[in-house]
């Protein structure tokens, strides 16, 4: 009897203890929905409110039609979406060659990779920029997508090599003995098995690849270009006080994050073990 | 299974060609710039004409050690790192513990601590900004008319030490949904059967949380405190955005706003690179260093 009632008392306090943690991480989001919602009259009203005392959506209709919104929105999807489906396909690239071909300096080659996963991605704005520069790739969405490709292609590769050890041998050796080449076998194979750690990798680079900041406020200095962080961290510097409309664009540009986040989320724990644990 | 030597050739063809795409691009933008930005911190670099550039050996990294901005940015880094890294670990172990458990609505509250991991750190610098406002702040108005904590508005973001607590707090908050995720993975692995164990045996909580939880999940906290560390001596955007770029007097940059600033701000594309390679080698002694010291304990 006692260990039934200790039992539901423990589980009572983990309850209470989740709810107070996730109240406590919640409330700045529902501070800045609350303040998208309020009239610039009440941005600093005192005390400050946790419940609007009037609603408006006047900050999302100024915001999204101010400063060419609609065009930053759109290129952040190009890139995010340019991002992730390049990424996806050439680490699967790489990860097949590493998990199942035999060459020279393989062990050499998977090493020099991984380095990639090791150097702070911020060291390299400097000669990125200037390589950029070189190639006429700065102020373009394309500079954006080579450079994130990149930053992503290790630990991407890491990943999906995981994935793809785990497909049976026979599958393959049944398909090479039929004749089948190697493309053939990736493509019709290994691709159709390897459905949850595609969509691990899908939902890492299109994050990465939304919410990246450090590159594209170096890269992008011509306007038309701008992705979301650039241009919402630029909107407040210019609108410093209107705080009700940044937080109006902030929430717009979370709501693709978070839709990718929550349909994916199992998918996405998972990856987050696997890529984690193994390293 | 002896394979002839042309089917070897073959399939070596065949990897190059898997590899040729990958390998280009990390070729083009990471290995060549890394080993371009080398040889820039060991220049007056002109980033208009490089032909110009002149060879300063040194004197990038020796002006840099002397600068005491540099220092002064070395020890705000050292001590985000050494703040956030403890308590994102402490309390994303607490979480997962608490998540690791037969309850319901496990996924809602999955979503809710890892909703700042995926939130970009633009917004949720601007949005810790704005709680943190002298004036109408929403944190001065519960320390003072809330809980009575203060007696006057305390105005976080002119101080060069106390605009550090936005910082330090936005960094813990924005990481302990991730590391929950790494320790319940962690926690997963380990067999029920010896909790269960331990418990017939009469072990208490505490017990079984020191005598098997803890040595069973070190490898990931190993793995957490290499990884918080990296990522918190990188920290870079919330430090720009909250204090723009080191105000008040550059007190209270991170090392990476001082290379950006160098870089982009002064157009010293010399010190930047050698404030970046800098840290790059720091990093990773460090890791070295913590890999070592925490792989020895596990061993004993």
């Amino acid at each position: 009897m006692g260990m039934k009632r200790s039992r539901f008392l423990s589980k009572t306090i983990t309850y209470i203890l989740l709810l107070a943690g996730a109240i406590i991480v919640f409330i700045p989001f529902w501070y800045m929905i609350v303040t998208s919602l309020k009239p610039q009259s009440y941005i600093f009203e005192i005390p400050p409110r946790l419940w609007p005392r009037e609603v408006t959506l006047q900050n999302y209709v100024v915001a999204l039609s101010k400063d060419r919104f609609g065009l930053y929105f759109l290129n952040s999807l190009v890139v995010a979406i340019t991002t992730t489906a390049v990424t996806v396909f050439i680490s699967s690239l790489l990860a097949y060659a590493f998990a199942r071909l035999r060459f020279p300096f393989k062990e050499a080659l998977f090493y020099l990779l991984l380095l990639g996963m090791m150097i702070p991605p911020v060291m390299l704005i400097i000669p990125q920029f200037i390589v950029a520069k070189q190639l006429g790739l700065l102020d373009s969405l394309q500079g954006l997508v080579l450079v994130y490709i990149t930053m992503n292609l290790a630990m991407q590769t890491f990943l999906l090599r995981g994935f793809f050890e785990d497909i049976p041998q026979e599958l393959e050796d049944a398909a090479l003995i039929d004749g089948a080449g190697r493309w053939t076998i990736f493509w019709r194979v290994i691709i159709p098995l390897s459905r949850p750690g595609l969509a691990v990798v899908t939902i890492f680079t299109f994050l990465y690849s939304w919410d990246e900041f450090p590159w594209a406020h170096v890269a992008i200095k011509e306007t038309t270009r701008r992705t979301l962080p650039i241009a919402i961290a630029l909107f407040q510097s210019q609108h410093l006080t209107e705080w009700g409309q940044v937080f109006a664009a902030s929430i717009v540009a979370l709501i693709p994050v978070v839709l990718v986040f929550v349909i994916f989320q199992r998918y996405f724990i998972q990856g987050i073990s696997t890529s984690g644990l193994k390293g | 299974m002896r394979i002839s030597p042309k089917r070897d050739r073959k399939e070596t063809l065949t990897a190059f060609l898997f590899l040729a795409p990958g390998f280009a691009l990390f070729l083009l933008f990471l290995l060549g710039p890394m080993a371009y930005s080398f040889r820039i911190s060991f220049y007056d670099w002109k980033i208009v004409n490089p032909a110009k550039s002149q060879w300063v050996g040194l004197a990038n990294y020796a002006e840099t050690l002397a600068n005491p901005i540099f220092r002064r940015a070395v020890i705000n880094t050292l001590a985000y790192a050494v703040v956030t890294v403890p308590a994102q670990i402490a309390l994303g172990l607490a979480v997962a513990i608490l998540l690791n458990q037969r309850i319901r609505g496990r996924a809602a509250f999955r979503v809710i601590y890892y909703l700042p991991v995926i939130t970009s750190w633009v917004i949720v610098s601007l949005l810790f900004e704005y709680m943190f406002i002298g004036q109408a702040g929403l944190v001065n108005y519960v320390l003072r008319d809330v809980l009575g904590l203060i007696s006057e508005n305390i105005f976080w973001l002119a101080d060069p030490i106390l605009t550090f607590v936005p910082i330090h707090l936005l960094g813990i908050w924005k990481g302990v949904g991730w590391t929950a995720i790494i320790c319940l993975a962690g926690l997963q692995a380990i067999p029920e059967h010896l909790q269960e164990a331990a418990e017939v045996d009469g072990a208490g909580v505490a017990a079984r949380f020191f005598y098997i939880t803890l040595p069973l999940l070190r490898p990931t906290l190993v793995f957490l405190v290499v990884v918080l560390t990296i990522g918190a001596l990188n920290a870079y955007i919330s430090n720009l955005l909250i204090t723009n770029g080191g105000d008040p007097l550059d007190l209270t940059h991170f090392v990476l706003t001082l290379m950006y600033e160098a870089t982009f701000g002064r157009l010293d594309f010399g010190a930047g690179a050698a404030i970046s390679y800098m840290l790059t080698l720091f990093v990773f002694i460090i890791s070295v260093v913590q890999i070592r010291l925490l792989r020895r304990e596990m061993d004993i």
